[in-house]
């Protein structure tokens, strides 16, 4: 049986959410229009006033937001409230750059809670569960967001934060948690601890996870599921917007439903910023509909994915976003080629190793280097050196024709690379340009 | 009759193997052979030891990565054709060694030890026994 946390909004029929939209999109241009002057200009520079957006087919209008924007205006230029109506703040990690700071209000933390409680819901979630949240908690959005959409959920949680292993084990077995919201890196690296403590994914409470904040692959999704016997659900978000929930995967586990009540979703050529048709991969716009403190409108996101209108299996009715091919910001570019570090992971996988990787880019001789160390596996170690090498001339092939480009594989001991309780560092560009 | 060889994966830089004989120092495990091969990024250590068990047990809790493989251990003279002697009877079987190591010591003096990895580790224990050479099964190992 499908659970649904607001089954009249989450399965609505599409003249309806169109109607909510249109409605919501007025008043959030108008409210931005009255209280953000830094895109009141912008608007003005494009000879816009509220007047010129009747309904979600003028969103093309607007100008774009985008994180250059947001640093620009640090910290307050985009909040379209007094402070004294704000109540909290969260904070971007700050690794592409300078911090991105976002404001709430009372009423934007419940509509954020709100959505992080469909995601927990859509994974199975209810009065009778206990969530773990080991998301960090503080100014990052994982841990506080998915804490309320428990809470909003019915769920018992448990705060336990990110870090801490061995603690993080005791509690799922001692207090039976049977959902975990973590980044996906961590729960691989929980699932590989609780392997070595000899616990079989049967004797592993969980029976669903959470998984956001980093990206990761289709085959990583089912090496954690195999190793703590659950369902992986992945969840998206970004601070900017709110945190985790923006879009959250259903039982169908094939894309993630954009929470439309809230935010409109469009995808653009990255280059020109024109719209493109629905099914055609470009990067991510959404715009925020109904956010008092940080309303963002046409804020591009950096992600390349793209969306889908087709009808869910789950009775969902909001359109669905694919897993995110990479952020332009995580997108090297290697010898004129663009590479992800999700599709050197897709790879890995597929080869048998696990997801225990580095990437190291280095310029030698005015000519990019690429080195991709992987983690040896007792799967992978065999006593025969040539069947190693052979195993090892495999990946670089996978990885030449993944790629486009030839890649360089180390294999190096087991734990040798730094394991994240939080993001993973997967990228060291030593490259000085 | 065979013999339990463990391998271990090791980086090809400074130190690693140190790390290694470290732990078996550690856990008090005496090595009864030790072989080496590597290719410029990385290497195999191949052991012998007397108990295999707690070896690779201590081995994995200190992060290593491990496998076993059987090999055969044949006891020959120390004396100028003894190796000739044996690697006779592999050619009449048709044999492949994929690699071999050596190795002196224990009780018996004038006594050296080598050790096969074959195909077929049958088959050539077989062929060995057949041919008047004692083998070595893990229990020797330790009585070595």
């Amino acid at each position: 049986m499908e659970r649904y946390y607001q089954p009249e909004i989450e399965c609505a029929s599409r003249e309806e959410i169109k109607k909510l939209q249109d409605e919501r999109l007025v008043k959030q241009v108008r409210h931005v229009w009255d209280n953000v002057p830094y895109y009141r200009k912008k608007m003005e520079a494009k000879g816009l006033t509220p007047d010129d957006i009747q309904s979600a087919e003028d969103l093309y209008k607007l100008p774009f937001l985008s994180k250059k924007d947001l640093r620009e205006s640090y910290p307050y230029g985009l909040v379209g409230v007094p402070l004294k109506d704000c109540v909290r703040i969260h904070s971007t990690s700050g690794t592409t750059g300078k911090r991105v700071m976002a404001f709430y209000t009372q009423h934007d933390i419940d509509l954020w809670e709100d959505c992080c409680a469909r995601a927990i819901t859509a994974a199975g979630g209810g009065d009778e569960d206990v969530v773990q949240v080991s998301y960090g908690y503080g100014l990052f959005t994982g841990g506080l967001g998915l804490h309320g959409g428990s809470h909003k959920a019915g769920c018992l949680t448990i705060p336990t934060s990110s870090g801490n292993t061995e603690r993080q084990i005791m509690f799922i077995q001692d207090l039976n948690a049977t959902i975990l919201c973590c980044t996906p890196s961590y729960a691989a690296y929980l699932g590989e601890s609780m392997r070595e403590m000899g616990l079989s994914p049967e004797e592993i409470p969980l029976k669903a996870g959470i998984f956001g904040a980093e990206a990761w692959s289709e085959e990583m999704r089912h090496d954690i599921e195999k190793t703590l016997g659950i369902k992986a659900y992945d969840i998206y978000g970004l601070t900017e917007l709110s945190g985790p929930g923006v879009a959250f995967e259903c039982s169908a586990q094939n894309g993630m439903h954009i929470n439309e009540d809230h935010f409109i979703a469009e995808i653009i050529d990255p280059k020109t910023g024109e719209v493109l048709p629905e099914g055609t991969q470009g990067e991510l716009v959404f715009t925020s509909l109904d956010k008092e403190a940080f309303p963002l409108l046409r804020y591009r996101t950096r992600d390349i994915c793209t969306l889908t209108r087709e009808k869910c299996s789950c009775g969902r009715t909001h359109v669905k976003m694919c897993k995110p091919k990479g952020r332009t910001d995580d997108m090297l570019i290697i010898r004129g080629v663009n590479v992800f570090p999700s599709q050197i992971e897709t790879v890995l996988l597929n080869n048998g190793y696990q997801a225990n990787y580095q990437i190291v880019v280095d310029r030698v001789n005015n000519s990019d280097t690429l080195d991709v160390r992987v983690e040896m596996t007792p799967e992978m170690f065999t006593d025969n050196l040539g069947e190693i090498t052979r195993r090892q001339r495999a990946l670089v092939d996978g990885l030449k024709s993944m790629l486009g480009i030839k890649a360089n594989v180390t294999l190096v001991a087991p734990k040798s690379i730094t394991r994240s309780e939080g993001k993973a560092v997967r990228v060291i560009d030593k490259r000085k340009i | 009759m065979s013999v339990r060889q463990i391998s271990v994966f090791l980086e090809n830089k400074p130190g690693q193997l140190n790390q290694l004989t470290e732990v078996l120092a550690e856990n008090n495990i005496d090595m009864r052979a030790l072989s080496l091969a590597e290719t410029s990024e990385f290497g195999i250590v191949r052991l012998i030891v007397e108990d295999v068990y707690e070896a690779t047990q201590v081995l994995k809790d200190a992060g290593f990565v491990s496998s076993l493989t059987k090999v055969v251990a044949v006891a020959i003279p120390d004396e100028a054709g003894g190796l000739n002697k044996i690697l006779k009877v592999f050619t009449a079987m048709h044999i492949n060694i994929e690699y071999m190591y050596a190795f002196l010591g224990g009780k018996e003096v004038k006594q050296a030890y080598m050790i096969f990895r074959v195909d077929d580790y049958k088959t050539a224990s077989a062929a060995l026994r057949s041919a008047g050479l004692k083998l070595l099964d893990q229990e020797d190992i330790a009585d070595l």
